[in-house]
């Protein structure tokens, strides 16, 4: 990749201290203990393009979220936005503008006392974007339009409006400093599925129109596969599998991501009998050693046990990142499913 | 059809306010047969949940069910007092809720909980009900189901968790379950394991289910027949499939085009514009017919009933073999 990325991961961790309070440690003689949300995490996204984080509960993809935008600061590793470290970048107003964040819940991410036209209006007074109150009231009302509110909207309350439309007031809020790197954490999960098309088509036209850049986490594949270009599967603070959106969707590599497939009701397979993936994910406070995959993989060996994989070229599909030893040794019948 | 299991007619719930009285469901109907999987679907506030409540009599004050009748074999039981409404809850209705730690009572052991229901609802001593109750646990897939028997709440996850409520809402034996959202809360992987244990268990005992959900796809794999619901009424009612595949009415038509497909990627999503009209403003005719591509004058004046459409059943005035009428086409 020629371009620099907007945004980029390097070995990225982030660890939380979950000890119990020390009196009570040194009363039942017991050693700190690390919560390791992130745990070694690259990737890059390059300008106008979306990259998507998936996982389930507990993986930490929303950490990740909050590292991209220095809510969190990593424990190890870096963030780099557009090639200078977060942290630096963060410093000077001029850059923190360029990236803002939409939340999972619109109902605890818009303050209820606040009428819109303040909460849209909040980042470009901050940031002096616009001018006088006349320049404010325009930039405002457009916005909203932008949207699919009316700039009469402004007015109101956040409880006047549905789930949906305080979406769009979030994101109008976000775009009100004319950033070019949005973080979405789970920006539909809260909504209903007509709201929700509405509300992803809403991303797409803006991603077109101002040639946003997106890192979107969510736990839902099929939206996941609706608006990426990459995409990145999480399991207990790691990247398991990367890989193009069309290339992680047709050959999935990683076990974990082909169970995780399978396990998705789909309205196509209406009856069908599946054959779910056992086991729940592990504590991340005390992770499997090697693979942590490995107690619930059906190609575990000896190896997957001991050793960590690293994220390396898949064998067959080398845009492919995937971190299992299986599929490097050739162990995971990719072969012979491409064959059939 | 054999004679339905469940029969609702005609069900209106009400709740009384300050500012005049709220129509949660407004004339409500729908049947489910021995042994079969009904599933409910519909957007948040539609109504799902409160039918599931009014059913097993567990409406939140100052709601109340205001018309209609809920008959359970034959039996009205909309209308039993308090203290009969608990024997047929548990008994014959068995009920799964969303989150397994707030239906479980912290504070006994999950062997506790399954002994004592059983012996409330069923004649047996108290070393069979312990026995029953391991062999419930066994059957829910809790490994080392003799020991964990003694072990809180807490002790277990959260998909763990749910199979304990999926053991407790069935250990009684009851003709009817009524499982609302019971996957919502779980991930991915766990929710797929939950509801096949739900539908062998089910389909073992003869069971009927109501399943209440807002994820098509868990409905498209596990139902027999879908209701969906809009606003507070039935929209439409029929086979699995039908409904997935061939929806009639247009909401649920737009509806299920909504959902981002797994299998491949769309340029752009069919989206339903505008949101469910609040019970305090519900339009009149169909409430639907603000956002319908096909509505015409009738819609706006007159509510249709469920009428007989193509595979299904819809409330749908573009149905009326009295007065038919042309799809428009947008």
């Amino acid at each position: 990749m020629s371009e620099t990325p907007i945004f980029e991961a390097r070995d990225l961790s982030r660890h939380f201290d979950v000890s119990r309070p020390a009196l009570q440690r040194l009363i039942s003689r017991e050693p700190r203990r690390t919560l390791r949300a992130v745990d070694g995490v690259s990737f890059a996204i390059p300008p106008g393009t979306t990259f998507s984080l998936v996982g389930e509960s507990g993986c930490g993809k929303s950490t990740v979220a909050r590292l991209a935008v220095g809510l969190y600061t990593p424990s190890g590793g870096q963030a780099l936005f557009e090639g200078q470290d977060l942290a630096e970048a963060r410093r000077s107003v001029a850059q923190r503008r360029r990236m803002q964040m939409i939340f999972q819940d619109p109902y605890a991410s818009l303050n209820p006392r606040w009428r819109v036209s303040d909460i849209v209006g909040e980042p470009i007074r901050a940031f002096g974007i616009a001018q006088g109150g006349a320049a404010l009231r325009e930039k405002v009302g457009g916005l909203l339009r932008q949207v699919g509110l009316s700039p009469a909207d402004g007015n109101r309350f956040p409880h006047e409006f549905s789930g949906g439309q305080r979406q769009r007031i979030s994101i109008a809020r976000a775009l009100s400093s004319n950033p070019e790197f949005l973080v979405c954490d789970e920006p539909t999960s809260a909504l209903d599925v007509s709201v929700q098309a509405q509300i992803l088509n809403l991303m797409k036209g803006l991603q077109r129109e101002l040639g946003l850049t997106y890192l979107f986490i969510s736990h839902n594949l099929a939206v996941v596969r609706q608006v990426s270009d990459r995409v990145g599967v999480m399991y207990l603070g790691r990247i398991v599998e990367s890989a193009p959106a069309e290339t992680l969707f047709t050959a999935p590599r990683h076990p974990y991501t082909r169970a995780l497939m399978e396990a998705i009701p789909d309205l196509e397979m209406a009856g069908r009998e599946r054959q779910p993936v056992g086991g729940e994910v592990p504590s991340p406070i005390s992770p499997p050693s090697g693979c942590t995959f490995n107690p619930r993989c059906p190609l575990a060996n000896d190896r997957c046990r001991a050793e960590r994989p690293a994220l390396i070229a898949a064998r067959g599909t080398p845009e492919t990142l995937v971190a299992c030893h299986a599929v490097e040794e050739g162990r995971d019948g990719f072969e012979a499913r491409e064959a059939a | 059809m054999a004679a339905p299991l469940l029969e609702v007619r005609d069900l209106v719930v009400e709740f009384p306010g300050r500012r005049g009285t709220l129509r949660a469901l407004d004339k409500v109907s729908f049947e489910i047969a021995p042994g079969e999987v009904l599933g409910v679907v519909g957007e948040s506030g539609a109504g799902k949940s409160m039918t599931g409540a009014a059913i097993i009599g567990l409406l939140e004050p100052p709601g109340r069910i205001a018309g209609g009748s809920i008959a359970l074999n034959g039996q009205r039981i909309d209308n039993l007092p308090a203290r009969e409404m608990r024997r047929v809850r548990g008994k014959r209705i068995g009920a799964i809720f969303q989150d397994p730690l707030t239906t479980l009572n912290p504070l006994y052991t999950v062997g506790d909980q399954l002994t004592e229901t059983m012996r409330t609802h069923l004649d047996i001593d108290a070393a069979e009900a312990r026995r029953r109750a391991v062999g419930w646990l066994e059957a829910v897939g809790i490994p080392a189901a003799a020991e964990r028997i003694a072990a809180y709440p807490h002790q277990f996850s959260g998909g763990m968790r749910q199979r304990v409520v999926i053991a407790l809402a069935l250990c009684a034996e009851p003709e009817l379950v009524v499982a609302d959202e019971p996957t919502t809360a779980l991930d991915v992987s766990v929710q797929a394991q939950v509801i096949a244990l739900l539908r062998r268990l089910t389909r073992e005992k003869g069971t009927s289910v109501m399943l209440i959900t807002h994820d098509m796809g868990v409905i498209a794999e596990t139902a027999d027949r879908v209701a969906v619901m809009y606003a507070g009424r039935v929209a439409e009612i029929g086979p699995v499939k039908s409904v997935v595949k061939a929806a009639a009415h247009p909401y649920s038509a737009g509806l299920m085009a909504s959902i981002p497909p797994l299998s491949h990627r769309v340029d752009q999503l069919p989206q339903i514009d505008g949101a469910m009209p609040r019970l305090t403003s519900i339009p009149q005719g169909c409430a639907y017919n603000p956002r319908c591509p096909h509505v015409f004058d009738r819609c706006k004046v007159e509510r249709p009933e469920l009428l007989p459409a193509v595979e299904t059943r819809a409330a749908c005035w573009l149905f009326d073999s009295a007065a038919p009428r042309e799809r428009t086409h947008v």
